[in-house]
């Protein structure tokens, strides 16, 4: 298993490596890519290798990640994509941002689930954050966000 | 003696405001255990868009210095580092705790923390304006190997294997070449329209440092904090000032310790918390005491750690080049107010250069004073739930992102490397080499055209890299700091397999 991830992680970077190259020595004005031919070269000489290594089963750094690990994190990376890729423009991001939030403390908060005390406490430090973020970005660096469909 | 010149700047109501935020906010950070020193700076940047330079500086270097020794305190009353930099200090520091000295044992860690500290902001004074006089020697084939030198460097040094390291510098300086050519205008690598200009800074910096650390988190599951903060007893401050008068000689070795390994690109506040430890154990005469709560473990391991801070900034300043990740992203904080660092950033803008030099003296004595009184209170900061940081670091990851450029693109660039360097670094590359080509690269290109350019005119590419002292010495660097590291990794893995033998 730990072999497989490693083989199809490098597998994964030569791939990137190889077009990376490809597109460094094909691609027109030639003295416009001088620079990534180089690194190009190392860049795939060294990901060649470090493939080598994982198909030999000889890589030893890095403990990949484990079936446990990838299904705890699974729910909050979903949320995560979710939220940056698609819910902050879509919705608004102080109102994507205090669903994530919100759903992220839920998630993982190590508080009960059935106490209506815990989830009280959950949308009190989610308002806060709320207030705290638009305080800062909003009011004191006047930054503009993109509000689409609520604020 | 001109950084005498400038402290009047750093004691106007702003920059000494700025300072104080920086510094306490620092403390607190550094506490929190998962929040590394360089992704608190990194976090902050966003925060100095508004600020003029040296005040955006003032508060990124405070936060810096800070975080460094904030780290101590979750070392010392729960037992969990707050940052790598103070695993050292764990090994002394929560015993003393224990044993009812927490109190004197956060003094000591600060009071040597400013010792080492201000040797090392000293040294920061003293060295570079002489290495930056030196480097106005150099013309485009030294600078191109010395941005190099940077990226193989800490490439070699900061990985644990030497063909990862340097295999994430050679993606960080692709990245850095995605977006329109400088010279030809050339479109090179815009897969996506939110690469049309190129891969920006200040976003690829939140995503590479605080994204893996928020899906670390997630990683970890409903995880409860259950390790108890330990309560501080009263202690007088001078017998602590005298405890630290009779352990000159470990005060020393981690001044020294940490002077040097911060002036060498790469190596981290870690390895010289360890190695001072390490050095003052063998040179104690109480030596049998060390891992009992013996004060010299964490005068030697804190003191180091923020020696090293001072001397990191050194080749950055100079030669453009980061001593450290944290050093990486204050070079971004000097671009986005379109500072370059480098030879003659002493001369062009040294209003900036002395007065953040200068605060760094000053937040040193704050974080002493500082750190004695919030200990307690940033402890308990440090216990608040996992789940709730992950979510507040990605809402600020978030958002400060956009704010750089007020681009949704940033953004998305912001995610997908955070989340592709999380995978990354779980098979064994690290973030610094990757960001170090990312910072790096467009320096290396410039020159390396730049050189082409002349050598096609003279004797050819070949000769022109590869000809002159300075060249060569630097090469013969880059050669043996890479077989180096090699040479290391080897021998530890026939240790290891020593070790699984003999057992």
């Amino acid at each position: 298993m730990n072999k497989l991830t490693h083989v199809f992680s490098s597998g994964a970077i030569a791939s990137v490596g190889l077009i990376v190259a490809y597109i460094s020595f094909t691609q027109q004005p030639s003295e416009a890519f001088l620079f990534p031919r180089l690194i190009s070269t190392v860049f795939v000489i060294l990901a060649l290798w470090t493939f080598g290594k994982a198909v030999l089963g000889r890589s030893r750094t890095g403990d990949g990640v484990s079936k446990e690990a990838l299904l705890r994190m699974a729910p909050g990376l979903i949320v995560t994509i979710i939220y940056v890729f698609w819910a902050a423009k879509a919705v608004g991001f102080y109102t994507a941002s205090t669903v994530a939030f919100f759903i992220l403390l839920t998630l993982y908060d190590p508080a009960p689930h059935d106490q209506a005390k815990s989830w009280i406490k959950r949308a009190i430090i989610t308002a806060g954050f709320l207030a705290v973020m638009y305080c800062l970005f909003a009011l004191l660096l006047k930054v503009y966000t993109p509000r689409e469909i609520f604020f | 003696m001109e950084f005498i010149y400038y402290f009047g700047e750093v004691f106007t109501p702003i920059s000494f405001g700025l300072l104080l935020i920086g510094t306490i906010g620092g403390l607190i950070l550094g506490a929190t255990p998962g929040l590394s020193p360089t992704m608190a700076v990194a976090l902050l940047i966003p925060f100095t868009f508004h600020l003029e330079a040296a005040q955006g500086l003032i508060l990124l270097g405070a936060a810096y210095t800070s975080t460094v020794a904030g780290g101590a305190v979750s070392a010392i009353l729960l037992k969990i580092p707050g940052a790598p930099a103070n695993i050292a200090t764990t090994l002394d520091g929560h015993t003393m705790a224990q044993k009812g000295r927490g109190a004197e044992a956060l003094q000591l860690s600060f009071l040597a923390s400013l010792v080492g500290g201000v040797f090392g902001v000293f040294l920061l004074i003293f060295l570079s304006p002489l290495l930056s006089k030196a480097a106005l020697a150099f013309g485009p084939s030294e600078l191109f190997w010395i941005a190099i030198l940077g990226v193989t460097i800490i490439g070699s040094l900061d990985s644990n294997s030497v063909v990862k390291g340097l295999l994430s510098g050679c993606i960080g300086m692709w990245l850095a070449t995605i977006g329109f050519d400088d010279i030809m205008g050339a479109q090179r690598f815009i897969f996506h329209s939110s690469l049309g200009g190129g891969i920006n800074i200040i976003a690829a910096l939140i995503g590479l440092f605080a994204i893996p650390q928020v899906i670390s988190m997630f990683a970890k599951g409903r995880v409860e904090v259950d390790a108890e903060v330990i309560q501080i007893e009263k202690h007088s401050i001078f017998d602590a000032i005298r405890e630290l008068t009779r352990r000159t000689r470990a005060l020393s070795i981690g001044t020294a310790v940490g002077s040097i390994i911060g002036l060498i690109p790469g190596v981290g506040g870690q390895i010289a918390g360890l190695v001072a430890y390490d050095q003052s154990k063998k040179f104690s005469k109480e030596s049998h005491k060390f891992g009992t709560g013996h004060s010299e473990g964490i005068i030697a391991a804190e003191s180091a750690n923020n020696a090293m801070v001072g001397p990191s900034l050194v080749p950055l300043l100079t030669l453009s080049i980061p001593g450290s990740p944290t050093a990486a992203v204050l070079l971004g904080g000097l671009l986005i107010h379109g500072i370059f660092p480098g030879s003659d950033l002493f001369d062009n803008n040294p209003d900036v250069a002395w007065t953040f030099i200068d605060s760094m003296l000053i937040g040193q004595i704050l974080m002493c004073i500082f750190g004695l009184y919030i200990a307690s209170f940033a402890a308990r900061v440090s216990r608040v739930p996992q789940s709730v940081m992950a979510a507040v670091v990605l809402g600020l990851a978030l958002f400060g992102s956009y704010s750089v450029q007020h681009s949704i693109g940033d953004v998305y660039v912001m995610a997908t490397l955070g989340i592709g360097m999380y995978f990354l670094e779980r098979f064994g590359f690290s973030a610094a080499p990757l960001v170090l080509g990312l910072i790096l690269g467009p320096i290396a290109e410039a020159n390396f055209i730049q050189g082409s350019m002349i050598a096609n005119a003279t004797d050819g590419r070949l000769a022109y890299f590869f000809t002159g002292n300075l060249n060569l010495l630097l090469v013969a660097i880059v050669i043996l700091s890479i077989g180096y590291s090699a040479w290391m990794e080897i021998s530890s893995r026939s240790d290891t397999k020593n070790e699984g033998t003999t057992s």
